[in-house]
């Protein structure tokens, strides 16, 4: 059988993700990627944490982080790791539009959480917060912006792969990206609450 | 069947720039690998050549401190690791029973990213000062050095770094998913262990060193403040990301020549590797700890006497699992029928030698006695003991143990032997002294010394030993081009090998494996052998092969990358923007563009089983 | 086997130098570990070697001998013994190593009475201030014999580390106030000149960043303080001619006495030093060499070219040697 062909439900695997080598492949090497990801962003907490308190002249964390806003911002994130679930589901019901609707939800929860981090951004700058200001701000920008380039490149990463495969149903070829970029999705979820706890509740209260 | 693209045949120039064949990838690694060897070569000689005599003036200060940073950076990342990565590419799916690597794609942009990161440290020679601040680039001299020389050092790490760790998820797929049937964890070949457990460090180890990279590069790009104790910054955080990442490193480097050596001791004593299993645990004990020492690289820093305490103990341990390496290699021989083939000499040459190299590393792990030793002369001579004496023998045995099945040649044995006595009397003339001139006094890094400080007799035997490795390595030179003009070799197996990468008939073909094989032990081809079989049972009926198409997308994925990366050295965005469209339009085509390789039709592989030749 | 080695590692290199020459507690400790560990790992070189030569001696495949040798798989008990004795040796070793990384630390800061000095590096040159005794001096240290001194490090740029091999290990000195760092020596009882040297790659001058330990008597080096502190930098001759001249155009950087900045080196008692510049004789021709062309002696240092004719150097040269203690 020809991977790229649309998959009835007659012959739907169970695990259309890991149902050939290219699948199982895919699916193993992202898990180890990430593995990777999660050591990259251990780092930049490790500085973050070094660093956090050398606000030099400019605001401290208390005097700086609004908390509705970044709540408003998790619950964002945190709804959109759940419609990407949605969509995975239907995925290996073979339901198509209902994957591709739940991606859409997902991504503009994606793009709404971009809009508003660069809102709290530009606010940051306003105060006196900027990159260049200390080490403080050297390292929030990094540990948040680097979360916030994964975000991005997800949200482009949806776009390509459901305008790509908007009208083929799901193959076995198309299975193992979609159910790869859930997992990303959920990956990138992970780290901002880990952000939100260490960066933004330790902020405000330690 | 499916109606997938043909069987596009490139050739010469095309066909190289465009393979995804782990084959010739090795063979790419491995002639990058040796280029940049030769390049750090040079620059050590360079660096001998000033330090012959005391106050010597053959190279400015700034000129030899640019020569001892390119000289670490390039031989660990742009020879050593390549080197490496050209024997997992060219050995690994071959001794698994495999087709390719699970990622051929990706396998290829490795290659190139590191190839493009390589070329691109290399040409700050070119514009305006190679990076001075030593490969370890310690904040603030990396930060505060002048010129763009640092800069070529952060982004060409920073895109080579990027290949391997792509390349180290590619072979943890591969030794994972694609096994032949019957090839369980526990009859993998040694080399293929090491190389497995080496692509784990590299997963694990490489990413703080983006990280460590990114944050330079933003301090010297866009003004940060990591580093910058005058804006809150901290100095350490750079020597902690940077060891985190470093010590890994020498693991991820000395693991696989450990592979190698183990496949050629067994192959040449005529004997199964002895403690198999306890060779595997010290494998991977010495990968877990390769992460819990990395202090013990800054024991003078200042860090307390707990800190300095706890990781000189877990320095010391590590010497337990190698010295179980060193015995089981020792009881290998034991009993064998030793033949001294050249890949056995430098195998029977590497066992004193990275013993030495290991005792002194036991001695460092010291605490106080590393207040004495730390950044002298004897640490240069024990990593050097560890680095040459142990990943570079071991890589010269795999060379010439492995050139047949690479090259389908074999390298003329007279001038291996040539090629060993010189370097290995030159390597040790070279170093031994050095750990004297270190406890005398000789701080490393130093581009002279003056007289009358017992330093002279020492330096100047260093000096020459260096010439005899240049010597030696000058006739491995020679040996390599003078294969070239040979004719096939003699037989498919020509050391009687052990493992699946002999069995296959020569030249390998291009789906390595008519039929994949049925594994039913350790040594898989051993057995059968012993068993009076001619060659592995198939596990499969000859069938068609599917196959990955060429692609010129990797090499241009990392050109481009390229072309940004001199865009942030000279602070011109649009270049940039220009190189990183490249790169990302690429990308967008990879994954828009339905790419489903070829078959090789049962027809090509029945005619090419009959004119096997074995 | 230990004094033997211990033997055989002494008289090796410059006894001002060499950390196998210790001299004080601080060198003689670090010694002692580095001969236990030696020991134990000749001891480890041995067995390897011994069992070594004779695998390949005797084990190398005869002419005409094609049998195929037994295929053993290993031996647990073998496995077990190597495993073993080297945690064994390790222990015997990790002991010592332990207490002794904290005994040092443990005597880094001053208890009161005792001598503190606080060293700083700079790009290439080292400032040294004894804080009680209220004096700040460069490039070279006056210590009495006999004495703990206890050392407070820090850089004013990159990083150095200060290492004298002969009295004591090196600990590197870090830029910003969060990152100091203390060590103690003992000077023993020798009166010597010791060697020190700079070991962390801080730039070009890397190499000639070289500074002394002078180790006097106890008298000496209380007369030395005093007459440190009454040094006013007075002269007569021509010198009084380089006086001037230091003054206009030296004294913002270098001071003299009480007089004079702090970016450069203090030049006080400028005229007893063993070195110009850490590195060369010290005599007329070198310092008037390194005040033509400071970049020729120390390519990178910071000391610039200044606009002097060449009665004007050789007067400043006259000056500065004539600038002596006691």
């Amino acid at each position: 059988m020809d991977a790229g062909q649309r998959l009835t439900d007659d012959n739907f695997p169970e695990h259309p993700e890991k149902a050939t080598l290219e699948g199982k492949n895919k699916f193993l090497g992202f898990w180890l990627f990430l593995g990777g990801e999660t050591v990259l962003f251990a780092t930049l907490f490790g500085t973050y944490l070094g660093l956090r308190h050398m606000n030099m002249d400019g605001p401290s964390t208390e005097e700086l982080f609004k908390l509705p806003t970044v709540f408003l911002a998790t619950m964002l994130l945190l709804t959109s790791s759940l419609t990407s679930v949605y969509a995975v589901l239907a995925l290996k019901q073979n339901r198509v539009r209902t994957l591709q609707k739940w991606f859409i939800i997902t991504l503009i929860l994606g793009l709404a959480f971009l809009g508003l981090e660069v809102y709290e951004f530009m606010e940051y700058v306003h105060e006196g917060h900027t990159f260049t200001s200390s080490a403080f701000g050297s390292a929030f920008y990094t540990l948040v912006g680097f979360h916030g380039g994964h975000v991005a490149f997800g949200c482009l990463w949806i776009i390509t792969l459901l305008a790509r495969n908007w009208n083929r149903g799901i193959t076995l070829v198309n299975a193992p990206k979609y159910y790869l970029f859930a997992l990303y999705w959920h990956f990138v979820d992970v780290v901002w609450v880990f952000i939100f706890t260490v960066v933004y509740l330790m902020g405000k209260v330690g | 069947m499916s109606t997938h693209a043909s069987h596009k045949k490139r050739s010469g120039l095309m066909d190289w720039l465009t393979t995804v064949d782990h084959k010739k990838i090795g063979i790419l690694y491995l002639i990058a690998g040796g280029f940049f060897f030769i390049i750090g070569g040079l620059e050590a000689m360079f660096m001998r050549i000033q330090l012959f005599k005391p106050e010597n003036d053959f190279v400015a200060a700034e000129t030899f401190n640019q020569l001892l940073t390119m000289h670490g950076t390039t031989m660990i990342f742009f020879a050593a690791m390549p080197l490496i990565f050209a024997f997992m590419n060219a050995v690994v799916p071959l001794q698994i029973g495999a087709r390719d690597v699970a990622f051929p794609f990706v396998n290829s942009l490795g290659f190139w990213l590191f190839f493009f990161g390589g070329v691109l440290l290399n040409l700050s020679w070119l514009l305006g000062g190679a990076p001075d601040a030593g490969w370890t680039a310690y904040a603030p001299l990396s930060t505060t050095s002048e010129g763009s020389g640092v800069d070529f050092y952060v982004l060409g790490l920073q895109i080579s770094g990027a290949g391997t760790l792509i390349g180290g998820i590619n072979f943890l797929v591969t030794i994972i998913n694609m096994r032949a049937p019957g090839m369980t964890f526990m009859r993998m070949p040694l080399f293929t262990w090491t190389a497995f457990v080496t692509s784990g460090l590299i997963l694990f180890a490489f990413p703080p060193l983006t990280i460590g990279l990114f944050m330079l590069m933003f301090e010297r790009v866009f003004d940060a403040n990591f580093f910058n104790p005058d804006n809150g910054g901290n100095i350490l955080i750079w020597e902690h990301i940077f060891w985190i990442f470093g010590h890994p490193e020498v693991y991820i480097l000395i693991l696989p020549s450990f592979g190698a050596i183990s496949e050629v001791v067994a192959t040449f004593s005529r004997k199964r590797l002895f403690g198999y299993s306890a060779m595997v645990f010290a494998t991977v004990l010495i990968g877990f700890l390769g992460f819990m020492v990395w202090v013990h690289h800054m024991f003078t820093v200042g860090l307390g006497p707990v800190a300095n305490s706890i990781f000189a103990v877990a320095t010391m341990a590590i010497a337990v699992p190698t010295g179980v390496k060193i015995f089981n290699w020792l009881f290998t021989m034991w009993g064998g029928r030793i033949v001294f083939s050249t890949a056995m000499l430098w195998a029977v040459g590497f066992i004193p030698t990275f013993v030495m190299g290991g005792v002194t590393g036991v001695m460092l792990a010291i605490p106080s006695a590393d207040y004495q030793f730390h950044d002298s002369y004897f640490v240069v001579a024990h990593f050097h003991y560890v680095i040459v004496g142990g990943v570079i023998l071991g890589l010269f045995a795999g060379l010439y143990y492995w050139y047949p099945r690479m090259f389908n040649r074999v390298l003329n044995e007279t001038l291996g032997k040539i090629h060993f006595w010189t370097f290995f009397i030159g390597f040790h003339l070279t170093f031994f002294p050095q750990h004297f001139l270190g406890l005398m006094g000789m701080p490393r890094r130093v581009f002279t010394y003056l007289s009358g400080q017992d330093l002279d007799q020492l330096n100047f035997i260093s000096t020459i030993g260096a010439f005899l490795m240049a010597i030696g390595t000058i006739v491995l030179f020679i040996n390599v081009i003078i294969s070239t003009s040979k004719k096939y070799a003699p037989s498919s197996d020509p050391w009687h090998g052990r493992t699946l990468e002999w069995a296959i008939p020569y030249p390998t073909p291009e789906y390595n494996f008519a039929q994949t094989p049925l594994v039913r032990g350790l040594d898989a081809f051993w057995i059968e052998k012993a068993a009076g079989n001619k060659g592995m049972t198939p596990a499969e009926p000859v069938g068609d092969i599917h196959m990955p198409n060429p692609s010129i997308l990797p090499l241009i994925i990392s050109a481009g990358l390229f072309v940004a990366a001199f865009g942030l050295i000279y602070d011109t965005m649009t270049v940039v923007v220009i190189g990183m469209a490249i790169t990302f339009i690429c990308m967008f085509l990879r994954s828009v563009i339905d790419d489903h390789g070829f078959h090789i039709h049962k027809e090509e592989v029945e005619e090419d089983l009959k004119g096997v030749k074995l | 086997m230990f004094a033997m080695l211990a033997l055989l590692l002494m008289g090796c290199g410059d006894p001002t130098l060499s950390a196998l020459m210790p001299q004080g507690e601080v060198a003689d400790k670090q010694y002692s570990l580095m001969v236990l560990s030696l020991a134990i790992m000749i001891f480890v070189l041995l067995v390897v070697f011994v069992i070594y030569v004779f695998v390949i001696i005797k084990f190398r495949k005869r002419k005409g001998d094609d049998t195929i040798p037994e295929q053993v798989e290993g031996n647990h008990l073998l496995e077990i013994l190597w495993t073993a004795i080297p945690i064994l040796l390790l222990i015997i070793l990790a002991v010592p190593t332990v207490m002794q990384t904290f005994d040092l630390s443990a005597k880094e800061k001053p208890k009161k009475g005792e001598l503190a000095l606080k060293v700083t590096g700079h790009q290439y040159w080292w400032e040294f201030e004894y804080p009680k005794e209220e004096i700040i001096t460069s490039q070279e240290l006056v210590l009495p014999v006999n004495t703990k001194v206890h050392v407070e490090l820090s850089s004013a740029d990159v990083i150095h580390s200060f290492w004298i091999p002969s009295l004591a290990g090196k600990t590197d000195t870090n830029p910003g106030d969060g990152s100091k760092n203390y060590m103690w020596i003992e000077t023993g009882s020798k009166e010597q000149v010791y060697k020190g040297k700079c070991a962390e790659l801080c730039g070009a001058s890397h190499a000639l960043m070289d500074f002394k330990v002078k180790v006097v008597s106890k008298d000496k080096y209380q007369a030395w303080v005093s007459s440190f502190k009454k040094a006013s930098g007075k002269a007569t001759g021509n010198a009084a001619e380089g006086q001037k001249i230091f003054q206009k155009n030296c004294l913002s950087c270098h001071a003299v006495g009480k007089e004079g900045g702090a970016t450069g080196p203090n030049l006080t008692g400028f005229g007893d030093k063993e070195r110009v510049a850490g590195v060369l004789e010290h005599d007329k021709d070198n310092v008037k060499k390194w005040i033509e062309n400071p970049q020729k002696v120390k390519p990178g240092n910071n000391m610039p070219n200044v606009p002097l004719n060449d009665e004007e150097v050789d007067a400043v040269a006259d000056y500065l040697l004539s600038l002596k203690l006691q």
